[in-house]
């Protein structure tokens, strides 16, 4: 049986058998790798929870019982309703904006690319901040706007100031700025797909427009949608920037209200639990849009509740049952 | 403008001094190829010789840079007016192109649809049938392919055999008065590519018309009606698929085939 040249083997085969082995060795009850790290690394993290939560509960400072008179006050209602109108106009445009700066940018017009490309670069160069300064200033740089042929004759003309209130120039600032970040993202989403899609579909009679409507863009969704959620989440907080153009948002709101009862940092934790409550309800449902554009896919996006470990993970596409095989 | 007899049908495929560069690189100089309506050519030729770019000039996935292409008697790309041919607006190309169907090497189904909706896509979308016709038609197609029952599979669910049938499918759901096939089989694993060439062997003898590029011999021997060895952007030999690949004239024809015994 033992073939010269394995030896060795054989031998290290004899020494192991020399130790008698218990028939119930298996993994399955195998002892487990203790981590010690990981319990000191724990143990601290729980010291760490206990001191904040003390800090919270004991320190008067907070003023919870402020937070909790102010939490639902009108005017706070208010200013949240200006931050979640605002947060979605600005996306809304960012987004319609986005897109076609998206298509110029790959579209076979030099003219185009150039021109949605400066565009580009003009608004991701620049500080949203400086922009919404601008914007609200506009009238002193175009005391007058007027609509017309150019170089022609005008239809209507306003006065800069009158137009331009402070919500229309936040909602300018935020939303041509978004603009270009979106462009961005969906430029990437359509580059992603592959380009024999686009010729699948004009080998079937599909025109262009079709093409990107129904193939390519569902496609490119999947590359677009979770950056723009982050987007949306990052607009949330990026409107707390209009404060500055005197628009009565949350934070502005916050703020005109601890400037008359000097009530500082429980008036900003309204603000903050807010705006954390906004975001956080967002953040769920951009799990929830994922998942709906990861059709077809086999690798899907893990769910809201795969991402807090409430429930275990399970196999991606449960629900698709394999059709009897011809 | 020369009239054909009303005798003689004009070819489906009618390709004349077909001529396209990349670059400086000139990769088709001048393909002359007619097909009669059921007829089935096969295109042989090394890799490079250009059968891919004429196959998508006919459907104008390139475009040509001389010579013409008519399919049906019309041009896919242009319009006669006058004395001279005008290119016509991209909707209008797309409309033209809905009468030739392509099946890919790398499939190209669209993976976020069904194997059944990427079958109806194009009926419904692009040529308004009615969904509940489209519907029937599409369930014969995949039963006509060997994959009734699939209807509801994505691509990447389906084997690349599977997919390409499915492709093969799509293709057919428009009707096609000419089908292209580039390599379709040459992105399968060797145990898939008999299921995909016996689909096609099907569809040949039902008498679709087909321009296929392979480099699967045995199916040019078996289901070609006329076999077209290309090299080096020319049409080198033409003509039956005994003689051409059993008597080669040409030398190139020859040791190309050599590779093959
Ligand atoms: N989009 C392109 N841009 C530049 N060159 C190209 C392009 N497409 C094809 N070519 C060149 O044209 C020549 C012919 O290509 P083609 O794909 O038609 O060959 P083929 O006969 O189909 O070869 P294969 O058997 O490898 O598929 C090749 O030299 C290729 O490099
Ligand atoms: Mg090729």
């Amino acid at each position: 049986m033992a073939v010269p040249d394995k030896a060795g083997v054989v031998r290290r085969r004899q020494d192991a058998a020399a130790a008698p082995e218990p028939a119930t060795l298996d993994v399955s009850n195998a002892t487990r790798r203790q981590h010690p790290i990981r319990w000191l690394a724990g143990i601290l993290v729980a010291v760490l929870l206990a001191q904040l939560i003390n800090m919270l509960v004991t320190n008067d400072n907070f003023g919870w019982s402020v937070v909790a008179q102010w939490f639902t006050a009108e005017s706070i209602m208010r200013g949240l309703g200006v931050t979640l109108v605002l947060t979605v106009i600005a996306m809304v445009i960012g987004i319609v904006l986005g897109v076609l700066l998206a298509v110029c940018r790959i579209s076979g017009n030099p003219l185009l690319r150039a021109a949605a490309g400066a565009y580009i670069w003009f608004f991701r160069g620049t500080p949203t901040l400086v922009q919404l300064i601008f914007f609200y200033n506009l009238s002193a740089l175009l005391p007058r706007i007027s609509f017309g042929i150019p170089f022609g004759p005008e239809f209507v003309a306003f006065d800069t100031n009158t137009v331009i209130t402070p919500l229309l120039a936040a909602i300018l600032g935020l939303g041509l700025n978004e603009g270009a970040y979106m462009a961005e993202i969906v430029r990437g989403g359509l580059l992603s797909v592959d380009h024999g899609q686009r010729e699948a579909g004009q080998a079937l009679g599909m025109t262009d427009r079709r093409i990107m409507k129904r193939v390519i863009l569902p496609q490119a969704m999947r590359f677009i949608v979770p950056p723009t959620g982050n987007q949306v989440i990052s607009m949330v907080k990026a409107t707390a920037l209009v404060s500055v153009i005197a628009l009565s948002d949350l934070l502005y709101t916050a703020q005109s209200i601890y400037n008359r009862t000097f009530e500082t940092i429980p008036l900003l934790l309204v603000a903050v639990i807010w705006y954390l409550v906004v975001t956080s309800v967002l953040y769920f449902g951009q799990s929830f849009i994922e998942r709906h554009y990861a059709r077809g896919d086999r690798q899907q996006p893990s769910s809201f509740w795969d991402f807090l470990r409430i429930r275990p993970k399970r196999n991606a596409f449960p629900a698709v049952t394999e059709g009897p095989s011809t | 403008m020369t009239q054909q007899p009303a005798t003689a049908p004009a070819p489906v495929l009618s390709a004349r001094g077909v001529r396209k560069s990349f670059g400086h690189v000139e990769v088709l100089r001048g393909i002359d190829l007619d097909v009669e309506a059921g007829e089935t050519v096969v295109i042989l030729g090394p890799s490079g010789s250009g059968k891919s770019t004429f196959l998508r000039c006919i459907n104008l996935l390139e475009s040509l840079y001389g010579g013409r292409i008519l399919v049906d008697g019309r041009d896919v790309g242009f319009e006669v007016r006058g004395d001279r041919l005008h290119e016509l607006a991209p909707d209008e190309i797309a409309r033209r192109r809905r009468d030739i169907g392509m099946v890919f090497q790398q499939f190209n189904l669209f993976p976020h649809m069904t194997a059944f909706e990427n079958i109806i896509e194009a009926p419904v979308g692009v040529k308004g049938e009615k969904r509940a016709e489209a519907t029937e038609r599409a369930r014969a197609l995949l039963a006509q392919v060997g994959l009734s029952g699939r209807e509801d599979a994505y691509p990447r669910q389906l084997s690349g055999g599977q997919q390409q049938r499915v492709a093969i499918a799509r293709a057919l759901a428009m009707r096609p008065k000419l089908m292209l096939f580039d390599e379709p089989t040459s992105a399968l694993d060797p145990e898939l590519v008999g299921e995909v060439l016996q689909t096609m062997k099907q569809l040949a003898s039902q008498g679709l018309t087909m321009v296929v590029v392979t480099h699967e011999i045995s199916f040019a021997r078996e289901a070609a009606d006329r076999v077209v060895f290309m090299d080096g952007g020319l049409v080198v030999e033409e003509g039956k698929p005994e003689d051409v690949i059993d008597n080669p004239r040409h030398e190139r024809t020859r040791s190309f085939l050599a590779r093959f015994l």
